[in-house]
């Protein structure tokens, strides 16, 4: 069971716009995360990054091929199934996309409070515990609008990491931040994942990060181009 | 309070949190509540009191059947009706009796104010024919120009209505002839009049010379204890050679008055629109209110989708939203309908006032309406597309 890959993508291709404005985005896209891994997607801007994240993260319907996400085929998956699988992962924007109305604490609650049945001081306490894995056990009941840039990503990553998500999906979360921040919140979301045993896929431009991945995918075109391991681990 | 709503929920309050982060809109929107909650109310109790005043003059008399004219829709409208009809009726057997009503407003000049009375004029010798707090004054009314006056009609001070008794009773010049009240019973101001007066049937002519003893306005029948009203009154109709005249129980007369007054007659019209534009003021508020708090919140909205939560979730906050207006604009919307009413009733003398069932009603349309806007709100949740956030 362990030995299984948590995302196994065969043949994939998708398509957007219909008729004469359809144009392919990916095209036979395979790769296969296993558990626990750092994994970085690279390449340049258009070249489907994103697509292949929103693919694998349940937020798209897959069109041609196949995703299978923790043994569940993606393709074909009813939106209900969908919403389910997507309890499991965690998500994190280039924007934080923090509640404006609910403090650290209260935004950190909601990526557990997802999960059914979870009482409530439970909640709170994984809530409490996440972020001060991040570092901000001094700022659970700040708003957002009373953190800087780089504290508002650290608690974007203790609301992803909170639930213990099988695989974490990040898309640029350190395009807004400034240098240190940056590369804080990488170390973090390496650190976490490693030890919570939280597979990690990480789409980025930024240079800065591409020592810290265990492998790096780049696409171009809509076409996986190279699969490098590094020797980070 | 966000302690306590997230117990009721299960979950954190998110709705509250989001509406009371605003405190500015949050203000607007819960004073916008109240303020359609005070039209409705201040409506409702001119309506309420429309329907009290309609159908209190019914309660001064005690019959099973009355007779009107074709186009008699309320009891001081319409024309009259022949005497000799009755005489028909009383040949059912399960007719026992049947008295003449005559109605007519009477002027009082009180020097100064003029008062108007919807005076009735009763037959004096048959005292079933009116309820209890009438029989005993009635016989004062043997003789010719006595009164039984309203106590609590428009215009007559307190004092002056309470020092009328028998041994005191109050003379008052009106239609140039002099009136003696000799006693009075608890009536009130109504939109029609500022108060009633009953005088016997005799009295009445004297005051309208044009009237005839043959021709009341109403004939009131009391039916034989048991009887069957609907079948009497199917019977009578057949049994009265004019088929144009209206014949209904007692109690339809009251409820047909009270419908003509709030469905045909301008100011009940008016007010049964004022209810709906109350409704719709509020209705309009919230949704605007909740829609826009849905809009400014998309970003947020598609994160928690992407995080995996259902559309149940995403409508349990926009509802929460909704109850959270109603319930907090009700209650200043209340407390100042109350006062508007009890000032107001102050100085129309109508029973004008908040009722618990009122206040009951409107809370209860308050949160439907509102949970009907916060309905219509979560349609532009579907604009929030998790695919989107990257
Ligand atoms: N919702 C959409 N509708 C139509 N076309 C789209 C949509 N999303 C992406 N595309 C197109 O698909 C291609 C891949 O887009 P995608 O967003 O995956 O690129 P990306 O690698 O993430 O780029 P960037 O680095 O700029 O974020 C682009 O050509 C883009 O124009
Ligand atoms: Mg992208």
């Amino acid at each position: 069971m362990d030995s299984d890959p948590i995302v196994e993508v065969r043949g994939l291709n998708h398509w957007f716009g219909t008729g004469e404005a359809r144009k392919l985005a990916l095209s036979n896209i395979n790769m296969t995360l296993t558990r626990g891994g750092f994994t970085v997607l690279m390449g340049p801007s258009g070249s489907g990054k994103t697509t292949v994240l929103t693919l694998v993260g349940c937020l798209r319907a897959v069109q041609e091929g196949s995703v299978r996400l923790m043994g569940h085929e993606l393709n074909g998956a009813s939106a209900k199934e969908l919403t389910a699988l997507r309890q499991r992962l965690g998500f994190i924007f280039q924007a934080h996309n923090l509640h404006e109305s609910l403090t650290a604490l209260q935004n950190v609650i909601m990526g557990v409070q997802v999960r059914p049945g979870l009482p409530d001081d439970l909640a709170r306490h994984a809530a409490a515990r996440a972020l001060g894995l991040v570092g901000l056990s001094d700022r659970l009941d700040y708003l957002p609008a009373k953190l800087s840039g780089g504290q508002k990503q650290r608690v974007a990553v203790a609301r992803a990491l909170v639930g213990n998500p099988a695989l974490v999906l990040a898309d640029e979360p350190t395009a807004a931040l400034d240098k240190d921040s940056a590369s804080d919140v990488v170390d973090l979301l390496k650190r976490l994942g490693a030890r919570r045993g939280t597979t990690t896929l990480l789409v980025t431009h930024d240079n800065r990060i591409l020592d810290r991945a265990d492998r790096i995918l780049t696409l171009e075109d809509g076409r996986l181009v190279s699969v490098k391991e590094t020797a980070a681990e | 309070m966000s302690r306590l709503l997230q117990r009721i929920f299960g979950r954190l309050p998110i709705g509250w949190l989001q509406l009371t982060h605003k405190r500015g809109r949050f203000a607007a929107a819960l004073a916008g509540v109240a303020f359609a909650n005070v039209l409705v109310f201040v409506q409702l109790g001119i309506m309420n009191s429309m329907a009290e005043a309609t159908l209190r003059p019914y309660g001064f008399f005690d019959a099973d059947v009355m007779i009107s004219a074709a186009d008699a829709n309320a009891l001081a409208e319409g024309g009259n009706v022949a005497r000799q009809w009755m005489l028909q009726a009383l040949a059912d057997p399960d007719v026992n009796d049947g008295m003449g009503l005559f109605v007519g407003n009477v002027p009082w000049d009180r020097g100064g104010t003029d008062i108007t009375l919807t005076t009735f004029g009763v037959d004096p010798g048959r005292p079933d024919f009116v309820t209890h707090g009438l029989t005993d004054g009635l016989m004062y009314l043997q003789v010719q120009d006595t009164v039984i006056l309203d106590r609590l009609a428009r215009g007559l001070p307190h004092e002056e209505a309470a020092a009328i008794r028998p041994q005191t009773p109050l003379a008052f010049e009106t239609e140039n002839r002099t009136l003696t009240a000799m006693t009075t019973f608890a009536g009130g101001g109504a939109f029609g009049g500022d108060g009633y007066m009953l005088v016997s049937d005799q009295t009445f002519l004297s005051l309208f010379p044009s009237r005839s003893s043959a021709a009341p306005d109403h004939i009131l029948l009391r039916l034989r204890s048991g009887a069957d009203v609907a079948a009497t009154i199917e019977r009578l109709q057949g049994l009265i050679s004019d088929h144009s005249l209206r014949i209904r129980s007692f109690v339809d007369a009251a409820v047909e008055d009270l419908r003509y007054q709030q469905t045909q007659r301008p100011t009940g019209v008016i007010f049964g629109f004022g209810v709906l534009i109350g409704v719709l003021v509020g209705l309009v508020i919230v949704y605007q209110v909740l829609s826009a708090d849905v809009a400014d919140h998309l970003r947020e909205y598609a994160t928690f989708k992407a995080m995996g939560y259902r559309p149940r979730f995403f409508l349990g906050i926009v509802i929460e939203e909704a109850l959270v207006l109603g319930l907090l604009g009700f209650l200043p919307g209340l407390i100042v309908g109350t006062a508007i009413l009890t000032v107001m009733g102050k100085v129309t003398t109508l029973p004008l006032a908040m009722t618990p069932g009122m206040a009951v009603t409107v809370l209860l349309g308050t949160l439907v309406f509102s949970v009907i806007s916060g309905g219509i709100a979560t349609r532009r949740l579907a604009a929030a597309d998790p695919a989107d956030l990257f």
